[in-house]
């Protein structure tokens, strides 16, 4: 076991230089500049053999990586926030391209007004543009993840492009002792990519051609089932990977669940204070428990099902306003997937964190609180709350 | 084309590749003409301003008048609009 002191932008880059990466092609923002910056190091250094592509833009970034990944190479991107918007048309150009690319995205909100701390703002405005998307709790889940993002996103039958969402600042930028892997551990884990198609003058093809009414639905079909396919290609890569490195991944992790009468589910760094609580308030004897998603796409609907199974009410965090919308995106999507279940839980909506905005132990208590008292008298006060802000 | 005739999601490249160089030769765009342009080849006098005019290059030139290419005629009406004999006719491709 090697312990090395990271940061999450640090871990996800050394997780990168650990993949044989081909061609990277970035532009840096805040909170995802240190993983692009700790790259061109290892580059200038010569410890990898990655081109280095400096581009002028996030548009221009991810316009190259797609190209490199259509030549058969193992690309990384990295952005976050107002460069992943600017991405945003180049977005579905990949995932329609099919193109393999993994990108660390360090979650930060959107402008206006302009604030560079963390929230999910950025992934949830490109939430369907056929990416998979994984959010990490921490440094180590940030570095695991990127290694399983490769092997999922190269998958013969997924060759969609992966994100790895890590919270801006407080993932991104804590410094954690993470457990990293041998470079030959890694190597065996993430073999070279065997792209379909290759650049071969003998056979020459067209990508990206314009494609009308009478084939451009039957492509969409196609996504979707490479999304559906993401499932069982990630656990299995998932029970792979627990076999070199005896840490567990899937979907979705429950704490406390098996008896829960009331539970939170979230994204990200919120769980490891979301379990701190639940544990204090399982010492009192309060029955609650935790679900965090590791898969928020494609969502772990029959995960979300088996977890809320015997729940009586639960809350929602969203750490990112749809504005207008019923519920935020992670609560709307929770909603779906029970809506079918005979006596679905009462659920409720938190929405937290914006622009970076501390959530404390006592406001997750004040939660639970909350959802408990749902589950005793079966009503929800307030479909949609607004935890930690200001009247 | 007939929707039939096309291959389903499960069979066609991954993405919309297309495998094969110059297929484009066999796509035809014709098909969604609502109006057919019928030349009328006593009153056609070869003047080619149908030729030069066609938006799509439609118009298949013979050596005393001129034939249209229906698999790429959208049936526009430029050609019958520009004939100066008026030796084309516009008809509704239903009837």
């Amino acid at each position: 076991m090697t312990i090395v002191g990271l940061t999450g932008d640090e871990a996800v880059a050394y997780a990168v230089k650990q993949s044989r990466v081909d061609i990277v092609a970035a532009y840096p923002i805040t909170p995802q500049t240190i993983m692009v910056e700790r790259f061109s190091k290892y580059v200038a250094d010569g410890e990898v053999h990655t081109a280095y592509a400096c581009v002028e833009s996030e548009h221009s970034a991810l316009s190259a990586c797609i190209g490199a990944s259509l030549t058969g190479a193992r690309v990384f991107t990295a952005t976050a926030s107002q460069g992943l918007a600017l991405m945003h048309e180049m977005l579905y150009i990949a995932s329609g391209l099919r193109c393999p690319i993994v990108m660390g995205v360090a979650n930060r909100a959107l402008s206006a007004p302009i604030n560079i701390h963390g929230d999910h703002s950025d992934m949830m405005g490109s939430r369907d543009s056929g990416w998979v998307q994984i959010y990490a709790e921490n440094a180590q889940e940030a570095y695991d993840w990127t290694i399983l993002a490769f092997k999922i996103a190269e998958d013969k039958d997924v060759q969609l492009p992966v994100s790895v969402n890590l919270d801006g600042f407080i993932i991104s930028h804590s410094m954690e002792g993470v457990d990293v892997l041998a470079d030959e551990t890694v190597n065996r884990f993430l073999r070279l990519r065997k792209p379909l198609l290759t650049i071969d003058l003998e056979k020459p093809v067209t990508v990206g051609a314009l494609c009308l009414p009478d084939y451009y639905f039957e492509f969409k079909r196609q996504q979707a089932e490479a999304m559906q396919n993401t499932r069982g290609v990630l656990d299995k890569a998932c029970r792979e990977y627990r076999g070199v490195s005896g840490r567990s991944y899937s979907a979705l992790e429950t704490f406390e669940m098996e008896d829960a009468q009331a539970a939170i589910i979230c994204l990200g760094s919120t769980a490891g204070t979301a379990r701190q609580v639940a544990r204090k308030l399982r010492a009192q004897g309060k029955k609650v428990g935790v679900v965090k998603l590791w898969l928020y796409r494609p969502f772990p609907t029959e995960e979300i099902r088996a977890a809320a199974k015997n729940v009586e009410a639960l809350a929602v965090f969203d750490r990112a306003v749809s504005f207008g919308a019923p519920y935020g995106a992670l609560c709307s999507d929770v909603v779906s997937a029970l809506h079918t279940v005979e006596e679905s839980p009462k659920i409720f909506n938190v929405i937290y964190g914006l622009g970076g905005r501390d959530i404390q132990p006592s406001d997750i208590e004040l939660v639970f609180n909350e959802v408990l008292k749902t589950a005793q008298t079966g009503i929800v006060k307030e479909p949609t709350m607004f935890l930690g802000v200001r009247e | 084309m007939t929707s039939t005739e096309k291959s389903g999601w499960k069979s066609l490249p991954m993405g919309g590749v297309v495998l094969e160089a110059g297929s484009s030769l066999k796509y035809k765009t014709g098909d969604w003409r609502a109006f057919r342009p019928l030349v009328e080849k006593e009153k056609c006098v070869n003047c080619l301003l149908c030729w030069i005019y066609c938006p799509d290059s439609a118009i298949v030139r013979r050596e005393k008048w001129v034939e249209v290419n229906y698999d790429y005629c959208k049936g526009c009406g430029i050609c019958a609009h520009e004939c100066p004999k008026e030796a084309i006719k516009m008809v509704e491709e239903a009837k």
